[in-house]
């Protein structure tokens, strides 16, 4: 009868909807509850009691700190750098054809498409065959490989949308490249770059499979983490940073999505 | 007035050049577009293909080196020993436990992301839509190990989910299921059965994405076409819908059969101490110091996901990425 889809859904399909996102959603919410539970030996359920003393528990770990402190610096230079690759590529993608340009956009998948796995042992591989030593920037070189594809795609999808029309306009009204680049072309996909940034830092502060294999002796927030699931000192604490490690993650998120909500639906495609 | 303003902008058709180096920058790029193309390129593609593609290309050159058994060493000869080991009754036990459990990982993410999509492409609606995007979106960019964590907290034997089942009396089924072989164990957080939940709740949302872009292409009159042609719901599922959605089930498949194979954190937290195919790449690079076998293990995941992308290129299914 109606073909505009607005009947309603038969009842059996509401309910599987429903479950499904509930077995989504409840498992993160379990966090937050678990970060205030007074228990300290184990995963009880229900928690015995609820306190807040964890939280300074864990404002007062150095080891905490120092974690946070590296995954965010990695983070920024990973996605600065990103951000300027992932731009070029997208640009000059989408502005031409040439040839091999397909070639260039599996490059760019790749690191992503393939197991992460695979990423870091060879990562690790080549910097054991080059002699290079672990350091901050073996970490980076990583992360800015895998970041580079959020970026692109955000910056793709911007950049087939915006006509080049514009960019003709502006070189007829006697801007030189620069200036359209400046004027035209970056307040176009300025957008669009920001979401891919905060989908890149998002990406790389909860990198672990590639991290493991180029991190050496230092330990970033998810290493932490790793570490602590594996050989658990204090349980509580490592529920506060789970905690914290979803909001530090989820606030990006919502953002990018913010940003490009208009029409692109790229935000997540490219993990 | 303004037709003086006119007059005076448009004295000259052709402005004078900006002049100096980015003047002269500028006018080079613009008559040579393919510079320019070149040197946008230049450092993604260095980047890219010295520091990833060359990186690939090391790891797959080692496994067709040896290691020397009894001095550890690394014996740098072409051979194809290290890919005989990989036929060894353990190392094809821990592929094919691999890649068993990525089929009923892919298939049970299948089962699970249907409705959700299908729901989200066809009902749901203007605020509901963002609602559902977004319930899809925050689970999948949410920390991948805080999502485990919160899987070891619910499959502990202390945990809610014992908790739940011993509330509603059915602490028994939960007992016969961990008492079978195989898929039990002391508690669900170290089965195999965690490692399978852990495995689908983690790459869920990689399924849901794609097959509702499939969904959404499905135009809604064929669905009331094929009722009103007398078909029972099962049957247009059967011979409408699920067609239809194939496209998008294989896409997402690729996702969670590739990242399945790959990974090696999952099984390490939750599970058995039976390897898979990440586990065993991890500790033969690490602890067992033998990165040529490690890199030939690395090929299984790559031959394998070279196959199942040639299927599924055919089956069209990267129309539905």
């Amino acid at each position: 009868m109606r073909s505009d889809g607005s009947q309603s859904a038969p009842l059996g399909l509401k309910i599987a909807a429903a479950c499904g996102l509930l077995f989504l959603h409840l498992p993160i919410l379990l966090i937050f509850v678990y970060a205030f539970t007074t228990e300290e030996k184990s995963f009880v359920w229900p928690p015995p009691g609820l306190t807040t003393q964890w939280f300074a528990v864990t404002w007062n770990r150095p080891d905490v700190w120092q974690a946070l402190s590296l995954s965010v610096r990695v983070a920024a230079i990973s996605t600065a750098i990103a951000l300027i690759l992932g731009t070029l590529c997208a640009a000059a993608v989408s502005r031409t054809k040439f040839f091999g340009r397909e070639t260039i956009s599996l490059l760019v998948i790749l690191p992503i498409a393939l197991p992460g796995i695979i990423t870091g042992i060879a990562l690790r591989s080549a910097f054991s065959l080059a002699d290079i030593p672990f350091s901050f920037w073996t970490i980076v070189l990583g992360h800015a490989t895998f970041c580079v594809v959020v970026v692109y795609n955000n910056a793709v999808a911007r950049f087939r949308r915006s006509s080049g029309s514009m960019i003709e306009a502006s070189m007829d009204l006697g801007a030189d490249g620069f200036q359209t680049f400046r004027h035209v072309v970056l307040p176009n996909i300025a957008t669009a770059l920001l979401a891919g940034g905060m989908l890149a830092f998002a990406l790389s502060f909860d990198e672990v499979i590639v991290t493991t294999f180029t991190a050496g002796q230092q330990q970033t927030v998810p290493i932490w983490m790793l570490e602590e699931l594996i050989r658990p000192r204090q349980r509580p604490v490592t529920n506060v940073v789970a905690m914290v490690v979803v909001l530090v993650t989820l606030l990006p998120i919502l953002f990018a999505y913010y940003l490009t909500r208009d029409g692109d639906q790229i935000v997540g495609s490219g993990k | 007035m303004t037709i003086a303003a006119l007059n005076s902008t448009s004295a000259s058709a052709i402005l004078p050049g900006s002049g100096g180096i980015r003047g002269a920058l500028s006018d080079l790029f613009w008559r040579r577009p393919q510079l320019l193309l070149f040197l946008m390129l230049l450092p993604p593609v260095l980047w890219l293909g010295v520091v990833y593609i060359g990186s690939l290309f090391a790891l797959l050159a080692q496994s067709f080196f040896s290691i020397d058994e009894f001095s550890g060493l690394i014996n740098h000869e072409f051979t194809l020993k290290t890919y005989g080991d990989l036929f060894q009754a353990a190392n094809l036990d821990i592929i094919l436990r691999t890649v068993t459990m990525a089929v009923l990982v892919t298939l049970a993410s299948a089962v699970i992301a249907f409705p959700i999509a299908y729901y989200a492409a066809r009902y749901a609606r203007g605020r509901w839509k963002a609602l559902f995007y977004l319930g899809v979106m925050l689970p999948l960019w949410s920390s991948y190990l805080v999502k485990i964590y919160a899987w070891k907290l619910i499959l502990a034997k202390e945990g809610i989910l014992t908790w739940l089942l011993a509330k509603l009396h059915l602490l028994w089924v939960l007992d016969g299921w961990l008492s079978l072989p195989v898929v039990g164990g002391n508690s669900l957080s170290v089965s195999a059965t965690g490692t399978f939940i852990a495995f689908v709740y983690v790459w869920l949302p990689f399924m849901i994405l794609p097959v509702q872009a499939a969904l959404e292409r499905v135009p809604g009159n064929l669905v009331e076409a094929s009722s009103d042609l007398g078909a029972s719901p099962g049957q247009t599922f059967r011979n409408v819908l699920f067609p239809l959605a194939l496209p998008g089930i294989v896409a997402g498949s690729i996702f969670t059969f590739s990242l399945t194979l790959g990974d090696y954190i999952i099984p390490q937290i939750i599970g058995t101490s039976r390897l898979f195919i990440g586990q065993a790449v991890y500790s033969q690079q690490g602890t067992a110091g033998n990165i040529p076998l490690a890199a030939a293990f690395t090929v299984v995941p790559i031959v394998i996901m070279g196959f199942y992308l040639w299927g599924a290129k055919r089956m069209g299914a990267f129309d539905a990425l």
